[in-house]
């Protein structure tokens, strides 16, 4: 393989990365809310084939793009009126949710099935494009990659530099207590959902208008990105830096998986396209191993040097959930 | 600013927890509020701080009636209130709790606040790192967080709700010397407590709260008897157990180790004979905690041995010691000791059927009905352990406890819980080392572990003492010793030197 090519499939990366990127900053942002939004698999391929057919039927790219995060605002919308306002268990809900919008997408999206479509035209950004490796890997792509790139930050911005953000912090870890700090923690857990819910959607028509244009039905190959972007939530500790660092990694599996494909003849193909699943799930429980009750105890038998560094690593990788993630609150 | 409560009524469901309240509390005074658990203390000051409505009465400071729409709604109209459990946020950082909720545009200036976390903390002698994260904190420390943060957001009436519980003696005394100087400086401080000595110690007024009604008020000096009557409703002595006749070694620790990533302690040795009570004391996290779980197999020691009855049961699980006859007793009644959900019937079917696949409705009635009997628990056998006093809870586990055991650890035996409660429970303690049990806890009450261990270990500065008799301490030295004063005297010269690491946090 030659430097360009390898230039090339990273800048593609970048872009298979994005709508994962919407996606889990989306979660990340209802969870540190203290809400779990469990339909963002289903959303995403609502939204796909929502989006999709929108954009076709109408012509119009970003009517697409408006009815994604539409479907995404409503269906996280429901869940906050059932465990917010019902109170019902979001766990159950958001599973439901997750199953229906996933069924309701191939059943509408039928008439839609391999039909061409618009696409997102590339926008090569002049001057920043020319800078050496960074300006092919970053800056010549369409508008929403740059939009995810700049969510990243603005997020991360605002969930650890306003003072709204530490609000939403103080939400998910200890409602009660950001209740007696002056928030209306209904009404804020509403808005960081549906907001939350509107990212998820908008990964929808990122991909069927973008990164993986058009509407096959069942082989699309969305179905399972929305239970990584929840894996992502997690991996990244809530933080929607470190969960877009997980999105790249995952989008990169993905890559890799096709690389190797020519130089492993006799691992089916299939077992190379589902390898990054399981192996965002094994980085995952090794984020988390230092939790353990075998790990400590392990731990506890090591020699002082090792046992240091080791519990050391563990400690810097391992997350806590915002304590009050999925717990309903009562003001009284 | 004067506060007046008038014909406060609060109901919920069935139970009447505030009949009638009025009280009037001038500015620039400490007002006790004393009271048995579920007196309706909690109650009361939830509702002056915004956090519950009455459903009748009113409320005036200064004279004018005022209505609270929420927590925030009542600090803005200057009362704040310190929660038992400090009402912040562990993982963040002391300044961004310390900002999280001001008032201010979208970003918060953390220059300004930093300067007034600092010389606000500066006036009353609190040192807060506004870096730290709270989570690294002491209790006693996230209340200073708190007291500073109120003070900031110009809180004039401060209300403390059994700030007391879980602070060392030397955090104890630093609170005191600050609500005296609040008070000095005008501020109303309303202080909630069920400890006697408290209300003697700093408040100059108290106000006596008997199962939702207002039985009475007090000014200092206070004839405590009085007030012991009026919290019962009848007199009760503390008074020292007889001694318990000791038996052969029930769990012998040999040059025990255990560390966490800010502490490491070494070289504990000790013998624990049948009968025999040794209490932990120590600052919070000083790792008296650690010592004990490794003692029980619920953590691996680090190094050294732990034998019990003879066997060595180094590294083996929790469950070995308890099939061999310990049982643990954490602090945190409702994550650690209960199920919240399940029904006194079903904890004790849980503990006492041994046999068969189905749970025998009638026997587990029956059993329920004598565990509440015997431990003279408050509730039915169907009601949920989470619907429990603390009291009651604890009561609860001692029921759950087989009869036959050799050794229980405990946390905080009586955190939380009232006098009566407390002399109770420790009386069925007594009765299980008379029956041939050690008992091994942990309390940051200097009071509880004077009056019944027979030997005290004190930590300081991740170092352990040898085995104090109790009867050579008092409150006073015991306190100076948890905060260091002396402490090098009383450490086993013969064990290794245990050190903390640099990067204690």
């Amino acid at each position: 393989m030659t430097w360009d090519t390898i230039l090339t499939g990273l800048a593609g990366v970048v872009a298979m990365a994005t709508p994962v990127v919407f996606a889990t900053l989306g979660e990340t942002l209802t969870e540190r809310a203290g809400v779990i939004n469990l339909s963002v698999n289903g959303t995403i391929l609502l939204a796909a084939m929502g989006g999709f057919a929108a954009a076709l039927t109408t012509d119009n790219l970003w009517l697409g793009f408006g009815v994604g995060m539409l479907i995404g605002g409503v269906v996280a919308a429901l869940l906050a009126f059932t465990s917010l306002s019902l109170k019902q268990s979001q766990i159950a809900v958001g599973f439901v949710l997750a199953l229906l919008t996933r069924d309701l997408a191939y059943y509408l999206g039928n008439p839609f099935v391999g039909k061409q479509g618009p696409r997102v035209p590339v926008m090569t950004l002049p001057g920043l494009s020319r800078i050496p490796v960074l300006g092919a890997l970053l800056f010549d792509h369409d508008p929403l990659t740059y939009l995810s790139i700049v969510l990243i930050f603005v997020t991360w911005f605002w969930v650890y530099k306003t003072r709204p953000g530490l609000i939403l912090q103080g939400l998910g870890e200890r409602p009660a207590a950001a209740y007696a700090r002056g928030a209306n923690v209904r009404l804020q857990r509403y808005v960081y959902t549906i907001l939350g819910g509107m990212l998820v959607g908008l990964a929808g028509p990122t991909y069927s208008l973008s990164v993986k244009a058009g509407w096959k039905g069942t082989i699309s190959g969305l179905d399972g990105i929305g239970w990584i972007a929840l894996a992502l939530t997690i991996f990244g500790a809530w933080n929607p830096l470190r969960g877009a660092v997980g999105a790249y990694l995952f989008a990169l599996l993905q890559w890799l998986s096709l690389v190797v494909q020519p130089y492993l003849p006799d691992v089916p193909t299939q077992v190379l396209q589902v390898a990054p699943f399981p192996l965002m799930i094994l980085t995952l429980l090794l984020v988390n191993i230092g939790n353990t009750e075998w790990m400590k105890r392990t731990l506890a038998g090591l020699p002082p040097d090792a046992r240091h560094t080791v519990a050391r690593i563990l400690r810097a990788m391992q997350v806590t959930p915002p304590a009050g993630l999925g717990r309903a609150f009562e003001e009284e | 600013m004067q506060v007046e409560l008038r014909n406060i009524h609060k109901f919920f469901g069935p139970v009447h927890a505030n009949r009638g309240i009025t009280l009037t509390i001038p500015a620039g005074t400490i007002q006790g509020l004393l009271g048995e658990n579920g007196a309706g203390k909690s109650t009361l000051m939830k509702i002056l701080s915004g956090f519950i409505r009455p459903d009748q009465g009113e409320i005036r400071l200064d004279g004018q009636s005022v209505t609270f729409h929420s927590p925030a709604d009542a600090l803005a109209q200057g009362i704040g209130m310190l929660h038992q459990d400090p009402l912040d946020f562990p993982p963040m950082r002391v300044l961004d709790n310390f900002v999280t909720g001001s008032p201010g545009g979208l970003l918060p200036d953390r220059e300004d606040a930093r300067q007034a976390l600092l010389s606000i903390s500066q006036q009353f002698g609190f040192s807060l790192d506004p870096d730290a994260y709270v989570d690294t904190l002491t209790v006693g420390e996230r209340q200073q967080l708190e007291i500073v943060r109120l003070l900031w957001l110009g809180a004039r009436v401060l209300i403390f709700d059994e700030p007391t519980t879980g602070i060392s003696a030397q955090q104890r005394q630093k609170l005191f010397a600050a609500l005296r100087r609040l008070a000095d400086e005008g501020r109303t401080i309303i202080f909630v407590t069920h400890k006697l000595e408290e209300v003697q110690a700093l408040c100059h007024r108290v106000a006596v709260l008997r199962a939702g009604e207002l039985v009475g008020t007090a000014d200092a000096p206070y004839d405590l008897d009085r007030l012991v009557e009026m919290m019962f409703g009848k007199v009760i002595s503390v008074g020292r157990a007889d001694p318990v006749p000791l038996g052969e070694t029930v769990l012998a620790l040999e040059d025990l180790a255990v560390e966490d990533h800010r502490l490491n302690i070494r070289g504990v040795t000790l013998n624990i004979r049948a009968g025999e009570v040794v209490g932990l004391a120590g600052m919070e996290g000083s790792g008296q905690r650690r010592l004990l779980r490794a003692a029980a197999g619920l953590i691996r020691p680090t190094g050294g041995r732990v034998r019990f009855l003879g066997r060595d049961m180094t590294g083996r699980p929790y469950l070995d010691f308890h099939r061999a006859g310990a049982a643990y007793i954490p602090a945190d009644r409702m994550t650690e000791g209960l199920f919240p959900d399940l029904t006194i019937a079903e904890h004790v079917a849980l503990a006492r059927q041994r046999v068969g696949f189905f749970l025998r409705a009638e026997a587990m009635r029956a059993w329920a009905q004598e565990a509440i009997r015997h431990f003279s628990i408050r509730g039915r056998p169907e009601t949920p352990a989470r619907a429990l006093s603390g009291g009651n809870q604890q009561r609860l586990l001692l029921a759950l406890m087989r009869p036959d055991l050799r050794l229980i650890f405990m946390e905080h035996p009586t955190r939380g819980l009232d006098l009566e409660s407390a002399l109770w429970i420790w009386g069925q303690l007594k009765n299980r080392c008379r029956q041939g049990a050690a008992l091994f806890f942990m309390s940051s009450d200097l009071e509880e572990l004077l009056n019944y261990s027979d030997r005290v270990l004190v930590f300081f500065g991740g170092r352990v003492s040898r085995p104090l008799p109790a009867t050579e301490l008092d409150v006073e030295k015991l306190g100076q010793l948890i905060g260091g004063y002396g402490f090098d005297r009383v450490v086993n010269t013969a064990a290794p030197a245990a050190h903390t690491e640099g990067e204690a946090a």
